[in-house]
């Protein structure tokens, strides 16, 4: 139920992300999600790709700092108070969110949120419990 | 004490011997300069200095110094005191900047130097018995030849290997049980990765002690070749102008290399004001070639910064001991009135288990010197969330500014981004003095 999020380390420099999406591009590999943490100085790029592998190889060959990291997507109904009793799942069981990016797809009807937490595994039993999709890495690489 | 010693009635002399050998020493070197080279007539009559006011190693103060470029506008051979019959032979140095410097030796001053690399082997623990492994290289550069004489003049067995064909050194190493290996650290290195990927236990390996010099290095640097190659490593240090490895060399207690003074006289200066430095003072050393017939060179200028300390060493040397150097005039920057040398960020980083991959970058902002340490991220420091890079880049900033004494801003770089020409680095950009 783990999904593989590539992180990327980039400098504050104008046209470091057209440069990373387009090394990105070139192998034919189709991004799903994207999310930038960043401070005045870097950043840090996380995306979610069909081909996770592929992408990594050519991130490298451009000489770039990428790691994979593992994350869950949930899938939850676009409708009010769905996203809440989500996190509310995660505050009742103490696990703690690093960080979270969302994205909708109109085809699906649904909103699909991407969540680091200290402890995954713990994390899609207790939501799985409580009656929530967990997308798995096919589903989100073949969306 | 006893036996380590290749000269011990010099190596253990009382200071009072020591200053007895060195003031003979100066004083006829004095007149061999003035009388044969016409850069130091010149100098001396400009300051108005006889040879003869020089009666003891305590005038040293009143000689000129003699500088890099003094070899360089005499390049190559208008500083020799000895006409040619009399040279036996040449080495040059690298000249990675400018002109090449060249040096002459006499049969006497290739004696010295031998003497003085076989007293560092003995330092180290080497005996006749040993195999002498010398992966320097041989040529114009002083290394290969310079443990080779020193080996030789031991009676130990010298064995010429020099570089290259790492995998070749090991089987060398493993056939004929090479007991000492003297080479570069950065090769030291090299040749214990490889000893590794070949699949040798380095215990199986006779090798004992190691003789690294010519370029800098660091503890960290000495803790893993100690680890890789299961030997003990030991620093030396020379320079082709004074006569080459062997200058001065560390003992097995390694505290300090002893300078084999009553050879090469070291002082320790501040180079602004060109003053003598008392021991445990950071300053420029400085070395008058008091034995030497060929290239006498008086208070020269070596332009690396370290200290000096003349206690009497526990391995029993009285021989006074130098510091590792700890940068060079060159690179030394002053920071809101503190000396700052890129090596001391280097170790900083390599203590920290980091790749010493940084540039430093110093301006002054609202009449205050700033510095920028900037570290080029490796995969290993990356990590995905934000607080963690923060968390390195505070780790980087107290470290330096406990080293440094000096705050530091750090940023993290992507790889490879710090400029790179011929594979050296640029590690200082000074930006405060552009109008």
């Amino acid at each position: 139920m783990q999904i593989q999020q590539i992180s990327i380390f980039v400098e504050n420099k104008s046209g470091r992300l057209a440069e990373i999406t387009e090394a990105v591009a070139e192998v034919g590999v189709d991004i799903r999600a994207v999310s930038i943490a960043d401070t005045s100085d870097f950043g840090i790029l996380r995306l979610i790709v069909d081909k996770p592998k592929e992408a990594v190889e050519a991130l490298k060959d451009k000489g770039m700092t990428v790691s994979l990291t593992s994350v869950i997507a949930m899938g939850i109904n676009d409708q009010p108070g769905e996203f809440a009793k989500a996190l509310r799942v995660l505050a009742d069981n103490t696990i703690g969110v690093e960080y979270m990016y969302a994205f909708v797809s109109r085809e699906h009807g649904k909103a699909f949120v991407i969540l680091r937490v200290d402890d995954s595994n713990r994390a899609v039993e207790v939501l799985k419990e409580n009656g929530i999709t967990i997308l798995s890495a096919e589903e989100i690489y073949g969306m | 004490m006893h036996g380590n010693y290749f000269e011990p009635e010099l190596e253990c002399a009382s200071r009072e011997v020591l200053h007895y050998i060195q003031s003979k020493k100066l004083v006829k070197m004095v007149h061999l300069a003035y009388n044969n080279v016409p850069l130091y007539k010149k100098r001396f009559d400009e300051i108005g200095l006889q040879p003869g006011d020089i009666k003891s190693i305590d005038d040293i103060s009143k000689l000129p110094f003699t500088y890099k470029d003094d070899l360089r506008d005499n390049y190559p051979f208008g500083m020799f005191a000895v006409p040619k019959e009399q040279l036996v032979r040449i080495h040059a140095s690298s000249g990675t900047t400018g002109k090449q410097t060249v040096v002459g030796y006499t049969r006497h001053d290739i004696d010295v130097w031998a003497r003085s690399a076989a007293r560092s082997i003995v330092a180290v623990g080497g005996t006749k018995s040993d195999y002498v492994h010398v992966s320097y290289g041989y040529g114009l550069f002083t290394g290969g030849m310079g443990l080779h004489y020193g080996a030789e003049k031991l009676g130990a067995t010298a064995i010429p290997v020099s570089t290259g064909n790492t995998k070749r050194q090991v089987q060398i190493m493993q056939d004929y049980g090479s007991d000492i290996l003297c080479c570069t650290p950065s090769y030291a290195m090299y040749i214990g990765e490889t000893v590794r990927d070949m699949g040798i236990d380095p215990k199986t390996l006779k090798l004992r002690a190691g003789i690294f010099g010519a370029e800098p290095w660091t503890e960290e640097m000495r803790r893993e070749i100690e680890r890789l190659l299961d030997i003990r490593a030991y620093d030396i240090y020379g320079l082709s102008e004074i006569a080459g490895p062997g200058v001065s060399c560390e003992c097995q207690m390694q505290a300090g290399m002893h300078v084999n003074e009553d050879m090469f006289f070291p002082e320790i200066i501040d180079p602004e004001t060109g003053k003598s430095l008392a021991d445990g003072e950071f300053g420029e050393l400085v070395f008058t070639c008091i034995g030497k017939e060929a290239l006498p060179l008086i208070r020269y200028r070596t332009r690396d910064i370290c200290t000096l300390n003349h206690e009497t060493c526990e391995c029993g040397r009285t021989l006074v001991r130098m510091g590792k150097p700890r940068g060079r005039t060159d690179d030394m920057l002053i920071i809101r009135g503190i000396n700052v040398f890129p090596s001391q960020v280097e170790s900083v980083l390599l203590e920290l288990g980091m790749a010493p991959s940084y540039q430093l970058v110093i301006d002054r902002v609202n009449n205050l010197d700033c510095m920028e340490v900037q570290v080029e991220m490796t995969e290993d420091m990356f990590s995905d969330t934000v607080r963690s890079l923060e968390s390195t880049e505070h780790k980087i900033a107290n470290a330096l500014q406990s080293t440094l004494n000096i705050a530091a801003k750090v940023r993290l770089l992507e790889p490879k981004s710090i400029p790179r020409s011929e594979g050296k680095a640029k590690r200082v950009i000074d930006k405060r003095n552009k109008g």
